[in-house]
């Protein structure tokens, strides 16, 4: 008693966080787990122990959502994550303001909401009048629907991202690349190394903590893909672009089963918590200068 | 500190030369992805000030000859326009106020009290980062109908406020302060409460602004939360109401562009105007674990 007297200041301090964290997030993820156990309806709510997940097992609009993300994550976080070294690397030995504008110019469509990246895409995208099958026409190919061809419409979506993201992945790079001391640059000169060496003997093996957390963070992030779903597919055409979150978000909020909902949000959670994982196994080893 | 900046500048003028052109060809090369990712928000706005006849026009016009207001017309004519506006800068605001005050009290007990279970409790907050929002989405939504918080201000602001991330930078930076600028205030006879708001607090501004302006935009910006805690037209925020707008008339592309400009002005000048926080803030949290 004695001891917690005299640490109330902190119990008093962290409360008001606490409390709200405590009804907002630890309960939710407990109850998530107890919901997932439930035939949760409107007007139905009983106990069927693993119902739910046997019935994932079996959906294959499930399996159809866990590959297209699967796709979609390994897709873009590549392409992410190449885009943003390449530009970091051109763009960090240049005089700071030239640098500054760069990284503000990648950023800009980084604070744009993705409601409103998806609006601007369907417009881009859009089969008679949009300005990409203008583009297509002018270099002699056919228009083309993109987002509503099953072939083309998840790969659509990869690309708006692609060519759309990276921004604060750059900051990240070049902020990393700024704190590699010199004299390894030196050294690595002295003894005849081209700058291109230098690039993948020094800055890359340097940079391992700053990829590895965007790599971990960029899986998670488009493992979540939702809004650009929502507004610019459906999850169509025929579940082309059905994506995990979709998929909860459809079975929660317009079939109104929230016990299968949570039970699909349980298993993302699984997948994206074991990604993160194998990802620090396989590149977390520490970095010394 | 001499940093790899430097490596790219080689004493003796053939090697300034070859620099200079190898210089070029980079900003060439940067400048053109730059190009491409601030395409799409040039063709939202060159879309959005077209006159409404001309906006489907073939082939487009890269520059508009005529200028119109005649799709924003359009926009500030739908009833709701306004009260979605108020609604997101109430969200946000409040939003980022709250977060401010209940992550740097807690931030402040977590880097400066020693108390039971300190670190307990930090590895919980920094533990939860990693859950996908989708997985506590269900159960905050039932929990939020139980409080009889949906489609209320509540409802969109409550949650959002208990997210651990700002209390986990507030943590970093606060560990930074030195400690004897604390016990000064002690000696000086300062209540706790007291060091907080005029020691602690003034010294700890840049993170404050970090934080905040991350707030501000990711509340500005989000869509699932608002899309499932609201239910009446009234109660919508601009980014779920211009995803209504995009579903009832998908072809009305001038009117539609005139909205994400819009919606994209606000965080377009707040992005501006502090964008020496976004490019270093970024940095403040993400790394030093």
């Amino acid at each position: 008693m004695r001891r917690l007297y005299k640490d109330r200041w902190g119990y008093a301090f962290i409360a008001p966080s606490f409390a709200l964290f405590a009804v907002f997030f630890l309960v939710p993820v407990v109850w998530g787990g107890y919901l997932s156990l439930l035939d949760y309806q409107v007007f139905n709510k009983e106990w069927v122990g693993l119902q739910n997940y046997r019935e994932i097992a079996r959906d294959s609009v499930f399996w159809l959502s866990l590959r297209n993300t699967a796709l979609y994550t390994l897709g873009l976080v590549p392409l992410w994550l190449g885009k943003a070294l390449v530009i970091s690397a051109l763009i960090f030995p240049l005089a700071k303001p030239i640098q500054t504008f760069f990284k503000g110019a990648f950023y800009l469509p980084h604070v744009t909401s993705s409601v409103i990246i998806s609006m601007v895409w369907l417009w881009i995208f859009n089969p008679p009048f949009g300005l990409l099958n203008y583009i297509m026409e002018l270099l002699g190919f056919a228009p083309h629907a993109w987002l509503g061809d099953v072939r083309t419409a998840l790969l659509s979506i990869i690309l708006m991202q692609v060519v759309m993201g990276g921004g604060s992945s750059i900051v990240l790079i070049t902020a990393a690349m700024g704190s590699i001391p010199y004299h390894l640059y030196e050294a690595a000169y002295l003894d005849g190394a081209t700058k291109t060496q230098a690039f993948f003997r020094v800055t890359i093996p340097l940079l391992r903590p700053t990829i590895l957390y965007l790599l971990v963070t960029g899986t998670i992030s488009s493992f979540q893909v939702f809004t650009n779903v929502y507004l610019m597919t459906q999850g169509g055409p025929q579940f082309s672009t059905m994506t995990l979150v979709y998929l909860i978000y459809d079975t929660a909020f317009k079939q109104f089963k929230f016990g299968l909902a949570s039970a699909q949000a349980v298993v993302l959670f699984a997948i994206v918590f074991a990604l993160a994982i194998v990802q620090f196994k396989f590149l977390g080893q520490e970095v010394e200068y | 500190m001499l940093t790899s900046a430097q490596a790219g500048v080689a004493p003796g003028r053939v090697r300034i030369r070859r620099v200079r052109v190898g210089e070029a060809i980079a900003i060439a090369i940067v400048a053109a992805l730059a190009i491409m990712s601030l395409m799409p928000l040039y063709w939202m706005v060159v879309t959005a000030i077209k006159q409404p006849t001309l906006v489907m026009k073939m082939p487009p016009e890269w520059f508009p000859r005529q200028l119109s207001l005649a799709n924003f017309r359009d926009l500030f004519a739908r009833r709701l326009l306004g009260r979605w506006t108020l609604n997101s800068a109430i969200v946000a605001t409040s939003v980022t106020v709250a977060q401010l005050f209940v992550a740097s009290l807690a931030g402040y007990a977590f880097a400066k009290k020693e108390f039971v279970g300190r670190n307990v409790l930090f590895w919980l907050y920094v533990g939860s980062m990693m859950i996908p929002g989708q997985v506590t989405l269900i159960p905050r939504y039932i929990l939020m109908a139980k409080f009889r918080f949906i489609n209320t201000y509540w409802g969109l602001i409550l949650p959002s406020i208990a997210a651990p991330f700002g209390v986990f930078l507030m943590k970093q930076f606060m560990q930074t302060l030195p400690g004897e600028i604390i016990d000064a205030g002690k000696i000086d006879g300062a209540s706790e409460f007291g060091i907080y708001t005029r020691l602690v607090l003034p010294l700890s501004k840049p993170a404050l602004a970090v934080l905040g302006i991350f707030t501000f935009v990711s509340e500005w910006n989000d869509f699932l939360w608002p899309l499932v805690i609201t239910n009446s037209s009234e109660m919508r925020t601009l980014q779920v109401g211009l995803a209504m707008l995009q579903e009832e008339v998908p072809m009305a592309f001038g009117l539609l562009m005139a909205g994400a400009t819009y919606a994209a002005i606000p965080i377009t000048i707040v992005f501006l105007a502090f964008q020496r926080y976004f490019l270093t803030g970024l940095t403040v949290g993400a790394l030093k674990g």
